[in-house]
């Protein structure tokens, strides 16, 4: 369950403000300086490391389904990453794993 | 304008994502001026899911900030990039920028600003200020259609699937680069062995040892 209103006002302030300082950092307070190489090098993993652990509990122990892994739930992420892969972009992934668990979850 | 029309045909791409927030978030139960407020006030696409996917899972607020800024921190190394081509703009210019500043027209722009070597500080700003408010209407756009979209839609859709395959599809054109696989295989692994850690921590111990290991294994492949 989502926490009370006057919370998700302040999550949605805080997360805003907070984007925007990381957003406007460097360019408005460096002017023209660079960062140092390895700086650089881990922002550049940040989602990556972080969006495939707050999804994988999801995919594998689906909770509309219990938590029980669920075959065309599965399947479909599978076909998501296979396209996003394979194409390098992200619609024709989620057009593709959309399909996929429309027909799964249909026989 | 160029920049306007350079970010219109992406559109296309931007806006089943927002329309996608607007329904989810109705659907968790957010109140329509709130899952407006979440894509006005922070248009960002993958923090924006995931603060909704933590909110679901009661994470406390504090959790929930933090894990969304977490995903917002490639954000800074956005601004970083693109520091050298707008960083002379006037602060109401680069406060507006940075405000716009989403996966997109990072990429529009960065790979634009490379190619015109000949554009001058101000066309630069002037091109990156039409992507980013394109972007914006854009954004908020189509989040209130999913709002209105969201409240019709039937139950047998599996919309509880929606977040997580979106989720899959951003990050799944990354794993052509090891370092990238690295890091994902590795997220998901800590995120699964440290799931037991209370206040959804878990998750972000298990993104730091990813971003770790990631960045780790790019430096030893050079």
């Amino acid at each position: 369950m989502i926490p009370p209103e006057s919370t998700v006002w302040i999550i949605i302030a805080a997360i805003g403000l907070g984007s925007w300082v990381l957003r406007y950092s460097f360019m408005g307070l460096l002017g023209g300086r660079v960062l140092p190489a390895w700086v650089l090098r881990h922002l550049r993993y940040t989602a990556v490391a972080i969006i495939p652990g707050l999804i994988a509990p999801i995919v594998l122990f689906p909770p509309a389904t219990g938590g029980v892994p669920d075959a065309p739930r599965l399947i479909a992420g599978c076909v998501v990453l296979a396209v996003g892969i394979a194409t390098g972009k992200i619609f024709p992934a989620l057009v593709a794993g959309v399909a996929a668990l429309a027909v799964g979850l249909s026989i | 304008m160029q920049g306007v029309l350079a970010t219109l045909p992406f559109m296309v791409m931007v806006a089943p994502f927002g329309l996608l927030f607007g329904v989810l978030g109705t659907e968790a139960g957010l109140p329509i001026q709130q899952v407006l407020a979440f894509s006005a006030v922070i248009i960002a696409g993958a923090a924006q899911f995931t603060a909704l996917s933590l909110m679901e899972d009661a994470a406390p607020a504090i959790v929930v900030i933090l894990t969304a800024l977490a995903v917002n921190l490639r954000m800074a190394m956005y601004s970083a990039t693109l520091a050298p081509f707008l960083g002379t703009a006037p602060f109401w210019q680069k406060a507006f920028m940075a405000y716009g500043l989403f996966d997109l027209n990072f990429l529009l722009a960065d790979t634009k600003f490379r190619q015109a070597t000949g554009w001058t500080a101000p066309q630069r700003a002037a091109y990156f200020s039409g992507t980013s408010v394109v972007i914006i209407l854009a954004w908020v756009g189509a989040t209130y259609v999913g709002t209105v979209v969201g409240q019709a839609l039937p139950d047998w859709l599996a919309l509880d699937f929606a977040l997580p395959l979106t989720f899959l599809a951003m990050i799944a054109p990354s794993l052509r680069t090891i370092p990238h696989v690295v890091g994902a295989l590795a997220s998901v692994v800590f995120a699964l062995a440290f799931a037991f850690v209370p206040f959804g921590l878990g998750l972000l111990i298990a993104a730091a040892l990813a971003v770790i290991l990631a960045a780790e294994t790019e430096r030893r492949l050079q």
